[in-house]
């Protein structure tokens, strides 16, 4: 620690600080346009200039480490004619078009210039122009804003890890622009919005729609992927307008991905508003609740408990999982399955489906294996928190059946999975993993998908046992499902009990017209091919007329994320509530309620009535969901089974649709532009 | 003394009606005097040129709108008489798509076009758009930009002579 004086208050401050981590201490507000938290020092926009003592010159403090005894002076007049004079010369190029920049009202340079700059300006020679850049179809460039504080260049050389934008030319010329003309095709480019000071970079599907002091904030969650991002989502006249990052150290830090950023738009599009029933002439027709439920309620007493089949899908909630649960287990129908992609492997623990580590956890490993999932683009968050962790350099990363392009290095063992019968890549494993303090594997949803999944489970679980990787106070060993209802539905057992048979077994007993009636909650996604509606009647429950409604005998609209209260749990094990934010679509009900009222009407005895009474029930009978926003550890055993022999299996799982992941994805127009505008590049990393 | 004599006075002056024969007096005097009545509507007073009226948005000399959908209008109005929705044209520019003034609700205070970057709302010299019902008044773009087209000579010079104060 050393002490240092801010503007005569003595204060003790780590070895390592800057002037402006002191001042900050101190409680003395340094203005900054270039210096960020998250990114690396720049020291170029010379807005942070205070007065160091013994220093001639003004200093930028950003930059500048402190001393043992060092006097900062903060408010002397000497710092406030700096600052003016830095802003003046900021705002010489700067054109004042604040009346249509998105960024107006959230303007860090507006701001700025009231508090610290002047009220005129002495320049009378021509303002420069520059060209507009072609960032791709999510980032909308006014480069004639720009400040160069550069902290786009540095978010995406550094946090993204793509390298994909530059300075260039100097002086007045300087630019920023794109290393390749395709535009910016980073996962996280959403957040060099967020990062810009200026209106240089705002958002394209949120361009004029709204200003900013006129939004309402509404702080929920993300349900794109598994990570259960935080979000705020602004809305405007029952309108949701622009999704930005919330702060969450143990989750997402302050980025979001772009699927979470922009996705929004898919959830005012093609979505069901009325129950459908298919009459006589084989077409769907609009009805009411009652028939609708009438009609299924038929068609449940008409089969054999065998001969219904239940899947969930990627955006369920917990509540939805668990009163469907109830409600099918009461009727004695036990093939409910949440793993709608045919992930199968034996759950002993809770610990064999989570993210043991936590993704905080990443800040500290040494070594990491990654085995069948493709972290760039199931989880991008989070392969951006593994870079970061790389980037120290204290992070060595093998991978086995993985993509080779995860920002950062990783060594490729292989990307045929059967290479873990070989001994000698056993031993380089353990070799990898010795003396490691804090090492990890994760093991992707993807993999545990395929024919060998059960296998490659127990194999990848021996192999954590034998390196260690599963320590008393650390458990590095974990899953990474890229989907938000996973952890949810494997929580409360929406999978099969008794006799039940699971979603790949289902598949194959569709194709055999053994499985009569399914039911699909949400479940878009469940890949069953070309089905016989004579043969499976399908009943389907979800808020978007997807890939499968059009197959469906009956279908019951209920309310997306953003228009209920519901309860998801993200890959680690932790329970976070989405917000109503907008009201519900026509007719479309939260989804639990369906099958509450359906007990009702099976005579199946339920109790409770309302989302508290059916809260208090789940967390009754689920206490390790009960603390919202809190983890509580799993447990984990050692697996006491022989090590099986694994098939062939050649591929890298990447995965070649990153935009189009779920119904409101697939239903977005922002998500549909990136695909037109990337395709070809997607294309080039398949096939090289 | 004083008192008694004061009292006694006004006793005498009460009786004899004085206030009302001085009022009378006035009005005897203004016989003479040139009338300020005027025959509206055939005549009319004279405006100030910062006189607040009905409203117009006013567009460029070659025919451009000049409202660029900053909404800082909307967010001026005290009485939320105004809504604006916006979107990007087919050049790029920010315009806006709907620009709605409730006359009803205004309160005629001005910060409207106090807040304009542009000038693009104004407050005209016209104070005869009374109407027989409600929806008449309530003002959308079309009839904005038509009052504007209307009044755009009257509305610049008043802005021309306003000027200097600003």
């Amino acid at each position: 620690m050393k002490k240092v004086f801010v503007n005569e208050q003595e204060i003790l401050v780590p070895d390592s600080a800057t002037v402006m981590q002191a001042c900050e201490i101190a409680g003395e507000e340094i203005p900054r346009f270039c210096y960020h938290e998250s990114l690396s020092i720049a020291g170029n926009c010379r807005m942070c200039l205070v007065e160091v003592e013994n220093s001639a010159k003004p200093v930028a403090s950003c930059a500048f480490p402190v001393a043992e005894g060092m006097k900062i002076v903060t408010n002397s007049d000497k710092v406030k004619k700096a600052r003016k004079g830095v802003m003046e010369f900021l705002l010489i190029n700067h054109p004042l078009d604040c009346p249509i920049c998105d960024q107006g009202g959230e303007c860090d340079l507006q701001d700025q210039s009231l508090y610290y700059g002047k009220s005129y300006s002495r320049f009378e020679e021509n303002k420069r122009a520059v060209e507009d850049k072609n960032f791709g179809p999510l980032v909308k460039t006014v480069m004639t804003r720009c400040i160069h504080c550069t902290r786009c260049v540095r978010f995406l050389d550094e946090v993204a890890g793509t390298h994909e934008l530059g300075a260039i030319n100097r002086g007045e010329s300087m630019e920023i622009a794109t290393v390749v003309e395709e535009g910016i095709t980073s996962e996280l480019s959403g957040n060099i919005i967020d990062l810009c000071p200026v209106g240089a970079l705002t958002s394209k599907p949120y361009a004029f729609t709204a200003r900013s002091w006129e939004l309402n904030h509404h702080d929920t969650i993300d349900v794109t992927d598994g990570l259960g991002s935080n979000i705020v989502v602004d809305e405007f006249q029952g309108e949701i307008k622009r999704v930005l990052p919330r702060f969450n150290e143990n989750i997402n830090q302050e980025w979001i991905s772009d699927k979470s950023r922009f996705s929004y738009d898919g959830l005012n599009i093609q979505r069901l508003d009325k129950p459908f029933v298919r009459n006589i002439e084989n077409k769907l027709t609009t009805t009411d609740w009652e028939t609708s439920l009438d009609k299924i309620s038929f068609l449940l007493k008409q089969y054999n408990s065998n001969q219904i089949g239940v899947v969930a899908g990627s955006l369920s909630d917990v509540e939805t999982m668990f009163v469907a649960k109830e409600m099918f287990n009461g009727l004695g129908v036990y093939n409910l399955d949440c793993r709608f992609n045919g992930s199968n492997f034996k759950i002993e623990t809770r610990s064999d489906w989570l993210f043991n580590s936590k993704v905080s956890g990443i800040d500290k490993i040494d070594k990491l294996l990654i085995v069948g999932c493709d972290p760039k683009r199931e989880a991008t968050v989070l392969n951006a928190r593994i870079r970061k962790r790389w980037l120290t350099g204290e992070l060595e990363i093998i991978s086995i059946c993985a993509p080779n392009d995860l920002t950062y290095k990783v060594e490729n063992l292989g990307n045929d999975i059967a290479i873990l019968n070989n001994a000698d890549i056993i031993n380089t494993i353990k070799d990898f993993f010795q003396n490691s303090k804090f090492p990890m594997i994760i093991l992707g949803d993807s993999i545990l998908s395929t024919e060998e999944g059960e296998n490659i489970h127990v194999i990848t679980k021996k192999i954590a046992d034998s390196c260690n990787v599963i320590k008393e106070d650390w458990n590095g060993f974990n899953i990474l499902s890229p989907y938000a209802s996973r952890a949810g539905g494997l929580e409360v057992g929406f999978i099969p009990t008794k006799n039940g048979i699971n979603a790949k077994q289902m598949k194959k007993k569709i194709l055999e017209k053994e499985i009569k009636l399914l039911f699909l909650i949400e479940a878009d996604d469940f890949d069953i091919g070309e089905i016989d509606n004579e043969s499976t009647k399908i009943v389907y429950v979800g808020h978007h007329g997807d890939k499968l409604a059009s197959k469906a005998d009956v279908i019951l609209p209920i309310t997306a994320f953003t228009e209920k209260k519901a309860l998801y749990i993200n890959i680690e094990g932790r329970p976070q509530f989405t917000k109503k934010i907008i009201q519900n679509k026509g007719l479309a009900v939260d989804g639990w309620k369906i099958f509450r009222a359906l007990a009702d009407k099976l005579g199946i005895k339920l109790k409770y009535n309302n989302h508290q009474q059916l809260l208090d029930r789940i967390f009754k009978l689920h206490p390790e969901i009960s603390s919202i926003n809190e983890i509580v550890p799993a447990k984990c055993l050692k697996s006491n089974k022989s090590i099986p022999k694994i098939k062939s299996l050649k591929s890298s799982f990447l995965v070649k649709n990153y935009y189009q992941s779920c119904p409101i994805t697939r239903a977005s127009i922002n998500m549909a532009n990136c695909i037109k505008r990337f395709s070809k590049k997607e294309e080039s990393i398949v096939n090289g | 003394m004083v008192k008694t004599m004061k009292w006694i006075l006004n006793r005498i002056k009460y009786f004899f009606l004085l206030d009302i024969y001085k009022g009378l007096f006035l009005t005897f005097r203004r016989i003479f005097k040139p009338s300020v009545t005027i025959n509206y509507p055939y005549e009319k007073a004279p405006l100030s040129p910062r006189f607040r009226g009905e409203h117009a948005l006013r567009r460029y000399p070659n025919g451009e709108e000049r409202c660029i959908a900053c909404k800082l209008c909307e967010a001026a109005c005290p009485a939320l008489a105004i809504t604006i929705e916006a979107e990007e044209r087919e050049d790029g520019s920010r315009r806006t798509t709907k620009y709605d003034i409730d006359m009803t609700k205004c309160i005629y205070c001005g910060l409207c076009q106090e807040a304009c970057p542009v000038d693009a709302i104004v407050q005209g010299p016209n104070y005869e758009f009374a109407t027989e019902t409600h929806e008449e008044l309530i003002y959308n773009k079309e009839k904005l930009l038509d009052n504007g087209d209307r009044w755009e000579l009257a509305l610049q010079k008043n802005i021309n002579s306003d000027a200097p104060y600003r």
